[in-house]
């Protein structure tokens, strides 16, 4: 007997539908950005080149697939700017995820040691900034930091100033915003390894004589190690396409490339460079995601076996 | 200074001194006492077994000798130190877990050799005594499995092997073979003995079950809400229970309350005692050791030491040689060795006896509604004060 017969058919349509949506949602609109990006801009409606008429039939088709080139893609690699480009979103990614990582342990940790009525409170805790709009605790972090804000008001207060410290556009503040946005997704997988892991390993470590540091990095550290790459993925990925962080808490004076591409399409109404900087970005990511993937295949099969 | 002055005490006393001494311990959970002023000596070399229903105390005591749990009140000595507040990573005990505990993350071998490396062993050292661990507990070419990778009868090898490896002083084990199935158990329990023997090392075991505890130990303390009830050897604990909750915890007993008799008449050579029960008539049993304070008091005797007959015994000139009850086969219970028969005495009282099935043909079987003759020794008797 195959596996697939029990099935009934509304659950063979459940097992469908999540691809019915990736297909529906992300790969057409994904042709679309393909495709633009393989177009030359152009001062129409839409603003690109050539554009394909399917009430043309198909020679037309064919005749406008033959204009397609990789012009744009071959800008993104010459041009400085969309190298520095990227380059500052991976930096930023992976500095703010380091500092994410070294706060959002701790916390964690101390999370899933909690007595189990203090976690779900704790759970709460983490959770509940979600409750309000993400713009608006940007926006709020904008008003602590400002010349006049709350921040430059208690240093001058407690004296540890003499005046107010620029804050607001710098790269510091960059940071603060995307490590206070992102801390949850980093703790929430981590705790999720740590509160699961059986207290009696730790036992056991001690009683063959670990102290406690060695039984932390001989036991829980390794342990932990799927939620550290969980946690790093979750927020390292979405990190470097960034836009509202750093344009409203960083400077000018570089640009992450989520901050490019909104330049190219808005401002410079280039869609097909846009597009292509998207595509690159995608393709960029699919690698720590193909590892993620990866990753979480075996811990499937180590589960199992 | 005080340790100075008991160094200085005669040697003589050294060779009574135990491995062990559990000095009047207390722990409490709250206001739950779970260890009650518990004194206990175990010798070295001992295969000693803490036996009790759950909840009694046994698991928080091999805690606090582990150090994982510290005492409120009392000592624990360990060679004649006190090792109550030192940590667990600093004693030399070790401990095989309930559900072993195995690191999924490290190798078979890593996970022998880990308590090694604590030690600041060097490598090749650390390989031969692995080694040597791996055939001890035949684990041989399982060397680099992960923990998930193996069966539960091989993990619990595993878990051995581990908690050996540093070659504690003593090695305390928390329900150690409760994960497996009966067979495997008891060919397990059989090696664990073997193992102990040979390795000389001081064993403690904590079981909820009986049949294992009899089966391994050298001395088995019974517990029960905190304090034990008797240390005795298995056959001690059997046939000498010291309280009516001993001798109805361990095995299955008749239980019957009653009175002594005042002795008047001396009938016969072996001192007997009367004891007049409600249930059971006047039944007759063996002078205990100790004297009994009380005249009101419980006669215990076991199912198989009842022997079931259709006419009852032949040679019963003499009526204090023999307990006889008569009544009426209610229940029968087939379990292959054995056959447990409920009976139904004249007084309403219901009487269990079990008899081995030495023969293949069932020429002593009883069904029910038959009429049966019951008889005991007062040999087989036990006087317990209520």
């Amino acid at each position: 007997m195959s596996g697939r017969r029990i099935f009934t058919r509304p659950a063979r349509l459940a097992a469908i539908a999540p691809y019915l949506w990736m297909l529906l949602f992300f790969l057409v609109p994904f042709g679309f950005v393909l495709k633009i990006s393989l177009s030359q801009t152009a001062i129409a409606q839409p603003p690109y080149l050539p554009v394909f008429d399917l009430t043309q039939g198909f020679a037309a088709i064919k005749a406008a697939s033959a204009e397609l080139s990789l012009d744009n893609f071959r800008l993104l690699v010459s041009d400085n700017l969309y190298v520095m480009s990227y380059l500052r979103s991976l930096a930023v990614a992976a500095v703010s995820t380091s500092i994410l990582l070294v706060i959002g342990y701790p916390i964690a940790y101390g999370m899933a040691r909690l007595p189990k009525r203090w976690q779900g409170v704790a759970m709460m805790l983490v959770i509940v900034p979600f409750w309000t709009s993400f713009l608006i605790r940007i926006y709020a972090w904008i008003n602590i930091l400002q010349h006049d804000g709350l921040l430059n008001k208690i240093l001058l207060a407690l004296h540890l100033v003499s005046a107010p410290v620029v804050w607001l556009s710098t790269d510091s503040a960059m940071y603060l915003g995307i490590v206070y946005s992102y801390l949850p997704f980093m703790i929430l997988p981590l705790y999720a390894v740590l509160a699961r892991m059986e207290p009696a390993l730790l036992e056991a470590a001690s009683d063959l004589g670990s102290s406690p540091r060695q039984a932390f990095w001989l036991v829980t550290f390794p342990l932990s190690l799927p939620g550290v790459a969980a946690g790093v993925l979750l927020c390292f990925i979405p990190i470097v396409g960034e836009f509202v962080i750093p344009d409203l808490l960083a400077g000018s004076s570089s640009m992450m490339i989520g901050q490019t591409l909104w330049l190219e399409f808005f401002t410079n109404k280039d869609w097909p460079v846009a597009s292509a900087a998207a595509v690159v970005l995608l393709v960029l990511l699919l690698v720590p995601l193909a590892f993620y993937d990866r990753l979480q295949r075996r811990q499937l099969e180590d589960a199992r076996s | 200074m005080a340790e100075e002055l008991s160094n200085g005490e005669p040697q003589a006393d050294a060779a009574d001194v135990p491995l062990l001494r559990i000095d009047a311990v207390v722990k409490r959970f709250g206001v739950f006492r779970a260890v009650d002023r518990l004194s206990l000596d175990i010798r070295a070399g001992e295969f000693f077994a803490l036996l009790g229903p759950s909840g009694c105390g046994k698991t928080t005591l091999l805690r606090m000798l582990a150090g994982f749990e510290t005492p409120d009140q009392g000592r624990i000595l360990l060679d004649g130190k006190d090792i109550a507040q030192v940590p667990p990573h600093q004693r030399p005990v070790n401990m095989m877990f309930q559900n072993y505990a195995l690191f999924p993350h490290l190798t078979v071998r890593d996970n022998i050799a880990f308590g090694l490396k604590r030690l600041g062993m060097p490598g090749s050292e650390i390989d031969s005594r692995v080694a040597e661990l791996v055939a001890l507990v035949k684990l041989e070419g399982l060397e680099k499995r992960k923990p998930d990778q193996l069966s539960g009868g091989q993990k619990q090898r595993v878990a051995l092997a581990r908690s050996l490896a540093r070659r504690p002083q003593v090695l305390l084990l928390d329900e150690p073979l409760a994960a497996l199935d009966k067979k495997l158990r008891e060919s397990t329990q059989l090696e664990l003995m073997e193992l102990q023997r040979r390795l000389g090392m001081t064993f403690i075991i904590v079981t909820h079950d009986q049949e294992e505890a009899m089966t391994v130990a050298d001395r088995i303390g019974v517990m029960d809400a905190g304090r034990l009830e008797q240390v005795a050897t298995p056959r001690e604990l059997y046939e000498a229970p010291a309280s009516r909750w001993v001798a109805e915890f361990v095995g299955d007993i008749n239980l019957f309350e009653g009175q002594i008799e005042p002795r008047e008449s001396r009938l016969t050579m072996a001192p007997r005692l009367a004891i007049v029960t409600r249930d059971a008539g006047t039944v007759f049993v063996a002078e205990p050791r100790q004297p009994i304070a009380k005249t009101s008091v419980c006669v215990a005797i076991r199912p198989e030491k009842i022997k079931l007959s259709s006419r009852g015994p032949v040679s019963s000139d003499n009526t204090h040689a023999i307990n006889r009850l008569e009544g009426v086969v209610t229940d029968v219970g087939y379990l292959g060795g054995v056959t447990t028969y409920k009976v139904k005495l004249d007084s309403g009282a219901v009487l269990r006896s079990s008899m081995a099935n030495t023969a293949r043909l069932d020429l002593d079987a009883y069904s029910p509604g038959q009429r049966v003759v019951a008889w005991f020794s007062p040999d087989d008797c036990v006087v317990l004060e209520q």
